[in-house]
């Protein structure tokens, strides 16, 4: 067996061929980079894709191209093919966007497309021109495009600092990074200058202040120096890699990693890409990491948002996202940044004013003190540039409910402490005030508590402190009083409220721990793909409020809705194509994703452990819950977990196949053994016995010639039976077996299969032992009689000639039972069940069948919701007995008796 | 020499099968003239009025049916039908179409014999007066005209209807009737339907006249058909 372990696996290996294959057959992306408009990027890639089109014969085709007008420019679009654009129209304004699926199907070898950082008109495929310029690539269509620096995702931030302008549209550094060719379109800042004064650079109206700023002399050195260093930084990279993968040494050691602290500030996404920059010259893997602590539980809706932003951004950078639970974000922090080898730690500065580090030490402080060898980088929060929307502001209203009730029990404190205490006691009626916040704060919350705190000290002073009835203090002391009371019932609200927020949170991941539970056992156990999808809506439906569709491929490899809840998959094309596209992608799209974004759902991959199963699509609705980066990762492992139970109910689906298969192989193997020998047999008898008799040589003797012709009679009349048997087990076996039940004795078909056996029955003696008293049963007396003929067959078959016969009939409880008992050999228990086999014969070759009649019984029993078996019977031989239902009073009833009928009659 | 031989017309397509059915009949001394398609079949009874028709239900050019119901409109030549097993459905309709009794393929020639016989004394018998008494085999006698019933020497008491079941039998003794036609004669053509009256009153019969009425002698059950008096031939 060991030597069998390293053997590649065949499967593998031809996966990672076709890999390799669609590397190779993946388009070339080549960038036109440039460090601000009017560079001419554009003129640029027209003419190296004339060069294209006329020197080495490509078909190059323009996807599209903006030339502003600039006749020079749109001079080089002659000869050149233009693919039609689409026009979209958004809120009244007609906009033009390359047409994605034109020029897939299109298929040039070279399609032009520029802007690369453009961001699609809303109800396009993808949110980005990338995405586009990224299925354009995989489809195998080489691309030119053209890119500015400040445009780079990673450089966005820096740019705004430099410029002071923000730059809304972004490109992932590693469409970048992973081009096959960055050509720099290069311009002295000077001649930059001089066209834009020439008017040769395109300016758009709306934007004319912030170009101002933007062309400034030095905004444009800096840009510049900024495009050629990312360049050379990527050069660079190239070469480091060409070293590597030739061997030639082995410059830096991997597993390095620079490790972000992401936090729901809106800073944070400068301080992740300052970290990404930071990675990336380390060329050091980057981890984003946030630790959830207690304090995250109070996190504002706008801030989880923010956070699962601040997050996703990470994975854009090509960097890893994790979220830790822990008591202590900053030893936590450490703790994980230690596990995975991390050298560097970047943290924001603090935003928190100085004087609360006084009771709390900082996270930074905390960060810097425990992290011992590891570096650590603080890096400003704030940035001019990064212009953060204002976050409407929130809308608390102080529940009236907790209000009253704040009121209420301050009220009922007052008068319980008046009556019971009375004014001299003022300890006592303190606490029991301090009884009032802590009720309040148990049961109405942190707000209501704080109102209770206040009016608890108000209602103190009118009640309790002289001069009594007035808001007045006549001695000093009393502010102290005041001052700890206030100041215990903000404690207290603050302790009551931080331990609900906890018994919340640990309901919360109780509650996904439950779900997540139940899906996987509910899901992993379910017997049927149907069972199964329908588990899996109804636990999506409880956690996501989503309503549920999930998409599988049929026979034909195509999508199908398999399951669908009403109201979803309706305008099934729409939906279904973006389903398509999830599933050639595998990649989520619809709402909330960057692809598809105008979609009526979200649509997930299913995976499995071989590769995609499905697309699931989940359809929002009022409760819908899949907003934070929580609902998100419980959604992935929902997905992977009914992607799996898909695939193996799927698989089982295919054993059960190939099992079927193969059984039904091995039947038609023995059936045709069987008809071969049963049936060659008597064939062979008869053509020898009907040859000898016409032979002129043969036997002359009359009763030599009797003997003859009775062994081939008997012998075609065998042949008869198994033939007969042959198409019976073919209809039952084909479902043609119609079953037409009618009322009726049984006796009428004992007696009827006893007189079709008369001839073979001669020499027995057969009792027969039926009731006159048997209700009528319904069944099929065709049928029924073949049964009896097949048992009475058996029995002449397999017992001594001469040997008595018995058949009885009689009800038993819900059961009409009709028993046929022989004096043979009997059947073994070994044979009980296995002589009601297809093709078993307990006795070899005793002139017997193709082993199909008590197959055939069986079938027809079980038709009729009857039984059929076979027993040792008492005194020796065999009890061959099956059942027919009653049914109940219906098919039982009393018929008119002749009585009644004889007075009518006359 | 006075009368002549029976002509009977076999109407089947299988050259073998015809061979078998006529030198049977021809060794029996009938005379046998063949048809293989319906057409052939209708031309040959009008040209040649045959005694007895032995017609097989599957022919090239439409069933037998076909050629029982356009044999019916003019004549009442006795119709023996053969059929393959699993088809009683078919049957059925043959029967109630005006067909007289029927075979079962594969069959012997003895069986086709006897049931050729029946249905030939049958049509001769409608055409004289009915006999007064009629014994059935050699147990039951029936006394048509003083409507008595004697199993083995005793005095059997019927009611009406099992009474007018038994001569409906006795009528068309040693040939099949099916289910509807019993019903249309005893009960009339509306109670048609009524299957189970049939059944529960033929049981009743079986058990006063049969000495095993598990093991009838003479009111012989045919399966998803009708019932069968069998009489000695």
């Amino acid at each position: 067996m060991s030597g069998t372990e390293r053997r590649p696996d065949p499967d593998e290996l031809l996966a990672r061929v076709r890999e390799e294959e669609q590397i190779s057959a993946r388009g070339k992306l080549t960038i036109f980079f440039g460090f601000a408009p009017g560079v001419g990027k554009t003129y640029t890639m027209l003419e190296a894709a004339r060069g294209e089109a006329e020197d080495q014969k490509r078909d190059v085709v323009v996807g599209i191209v903006e030339t502003h007008g600039r006749y020079d420019t749109g001079s080089l679009l002659i000869g050149l093919e233009l693919l039609p654009r689409r026009p979209v129209e958004h809120r009244g304004i007609q906009l033009e966007e390359l047409d994605l699926d034109a020029a897939l199907k299109r298929r040039p070898h070279l399609l032009l497309v520029d802007e690369l950082a453009h961001t699609n008109a809303p109800g396009s495929r993808h949110l980005k021109r990338w995405q586009d310029v990224d299925e354009l690539l995989g489809a195998g269509i080489d691309v030119f495009t053209t890119l500015n620096v400040q445009h780079l995702e990673t450089l966005n931030d820096v740019v705004a600092q430099i410029t002071g302008v923000v730059v809304r549209e972004t490109v992932p550094d590693a469409v970048f990074d992973t081009s096959s060719e960055v050509r720099v379109v290069d311009l002295p800042v000077d001649e930059l200058l001089e066209r834009l004064r020439e008017g040769k650079v395109y300016v758009p109206q709306q934007a004319a202040r912030a170009v101002d700023n933007f062309f400034r002399a030095g905004n444009l050195i800096a840009l510049r120096e900024l495009a050629l260093r990312r360049t050379a930084e990527r050069v660079d990279a190239q070469m480091r890699g060409y070293k590597a993968a030739h061997g030639i040494e082995e410059s830096w050691h991997t597993g390095e990693r620079v490790l972000v602290c992401v936090s729901p500030s809106p800073h944070s996404a400068r301080l992740v890409r300052a970290a990404r920059r930071m990675a990336t010259s380390l060329h050091a893997e980057l981890v984003g990491v946030y630790v959830e602590t207690q304090a995250s539980l109070r996190l504002s809706v706008e801030d989880r948002e923010r956070l699962a932003q601040n997050m996703r951004l990470v994975e854009s950078l090509g960097g890893e996202s994790v979220v830790l639970r822990a008591e202590d974000a900053a030893v936590e922090t450490v703790r994980y940044a230690r596990k995975r080898n991390a050298t560097k730690i970047v943290v924001g500065k603090p935003t928190r004013p100085r004087w609360r580090e006084l009771f709390r030490s900082s996270f930074l402080d905390d960060i810097v003190r425990k992290s011992m060898e590891i570096d650590v980088y603080v890096i400003s929060g704030q940035s001019g540039a990064e212009v953060t929307p204002p976050s409407p502001p929130r809308q608390k209203p102080l529940a009236l409910a907790g209000g009253g009730a704040a009121v209420a029990v301050i009220a009922l404190s007052t008068a319980v402490a008046w009556y019971g205490f009375g004014q001299e006691q003022l300890a006592d009626v303190v606490m029991v005030y301090l009884l009032g916040v802590v009720i309040v704060s148990m049961r109405n919350g942190y707000v209501p508590s704080l109102l209770a705190a206040v009016l608890g000290v108000v209602a103190f002073d009118f009640f309790f402190i002289p001069p009594y009835y007035s808001f007045a203090v006549s001695d000093l002391r009393h502010i102290v009083t005041f001052a700890v009371m206030f100041l215990v019932a903000v404690v207290i609200s603050n302790l009551t409220k931080r331990i609900r927020d906890q018994a919340d949170s640990a309901r919360g991941s109780e509650r996904r721990a439950a779900s997540l539970y139940a899906v996987s056992r509910e899901v992993g156990l379910a017997p049927s793909r149907d069972l199964l999808l329908a588990a899996a809506d109804r636990h999506l439906r409880e956690v996501f409020g989503v309503r549920v569709a999930v998409l599988l491929p049929g026979s034909d490899g195509m999508l199908e809705g398999a399951f669908a809840e009403p109201g979803t998959l309706d305008e099934a094309d729409k939906d279904k194509g973006v389903a398509e596209w999830v599933w050639l992608h595998q990649r989520s799209a619809g709402i909330g994703t960057d692809t598809l974004p105008s979609a009526r759902a979200l649509f997930v991959p299913l995976k499995g452990a071989r590769g995609r199963v499905g697309v699931l699509a989940l359809y929002p609705s009022a409760e819908t819950r899949l907003g934070d980066a929580d609902d998100r990762q419980l959604l992935d492992t929902f997905a992977g977990l009914i992607g799996s139970a898909v695939e193996r109910t799927q698989l089982a689906e295919e054993a059960r196949r190939a099992h079927l298969r193969a059984e039904t192989e091995q039947l038609r193997n023995s059936l045709l053994s069987s008809v071969s020998h049963d049936l060659r047999t008597p064939l062979a008898v008869v053509t020898g016995a009907t040859s000898a008799l016409l032979d002129e040589h043969g036997p002359k003797d009359e009763h030599a010639r009797r003997e003859l012709l009775q062994t081939a009679h008997e012998e075609a009349l065998r042949l008869n039976r198994l033939v007969r048997n042959l198409l019976d087990m073919t209809r039952l076996e084909a479902g043609a077996l119609k079953v037409h039940e009618e009322l009726q004795p049984i006796e009428e078909v004992v007696g009827a299969a006893l007189d079709r056996m008369e001839d073979r029955l001669r020499g027995r003696e057969v009792e027969t032992r039926i009731p006159a008293d048997l209700p009528l049963v319904a069944f099929d007396s065709a049928l029924i009689e073949q049964v009896l003929i097949n048992l009475l067959e058996n029995a002449t078959k397999y017992t001594p000639a001469g040997s008595p016969l018995e058949v009885v009939a009689r009800t038993q409880e819900a059961f009409l039972e009709v028993e046929v008992n022989d004096r043979g050999p009997g059947v073994g228990p070994r044979d009980a069940e296995r002589v009601f086999d297809k093709f078993y014969r307990a006795h070899e070759g005793e002139g017997g069948g193709v082993g199909l009649g008590l197959t055939i019984c069986r079938g027809i029993v079980a038709a009729h919701g009857g039984r059929i078996w076979v027993e040792e019977r008492t005194g020796g031989g065999a009890s061959f007995r099956f059942t027919l239902p009653l049914e109940g009073k219906a098919s039982n009833r009393v018929l008119p008796a002749p009585e009644e009928q004889e007075s009518e009659a006359r | 020499m006075t009368e002549p031989t029976p002509l009977v017309l076999v109407v089947e397509d299988e050259p073998q099968m015809r061979k078998f059915v006529r030198i049977a009949l021809e060794s029996h001394d009938y005379r046998v003239i063949e048809a293989g398609t319906a057409l052939e079949a209708v031309k040959q009874a009008v040209s040649y009025t045959p005694d007895a028709v032995v017609l097989d239900l599957g022919l090239p050019d439409g069933d037998g049916m076909d050629v029982t119901r356009r044999l019916r409109e003019w004549s009442t030549v006795p119709i023996l039908v053969i059929s393959a097993r699993g088809q009683e459905d078919s049957k059925v309709k043959a029967l109630d179409g005006g067909a007289d009794d029927y075979l079962t393929k594969p069959f012997g020639a003895a069986e086709l014999m006897a049931r050729l016989r029946v249905a030939l004394r049958h049509a001769a018998a409608s055409r004289e007066a009915p006999t007064a008494i009629v014994q059935v085999g050699d147990e039951v006698v029936i006394d048509l005209v003083k409507r008595l019933v004697h199993v083995r020497g005793e005095e059997v008491h019927l009611t009406p209807i099992e009474y007018k079941l038994l001569t409906a039998l006795v009528k068309h003794a040693g040939m099949v009737m099916t289910h509807r036609q019993l019903l249309e004669q005893v009960w009339g053509p509306g109670h048609a339907h009524q299957m189970q009256y049939l059944r529960v009153y033929m049981t009743q019969l079986r058990h006063k006249l049969e000495a095993n009425p598990a093991r009838p002698k003479f009111l012989v059950t045919e399966p998803g058909i009708g019932y069968r008096l069998k009489a000695d031939v």
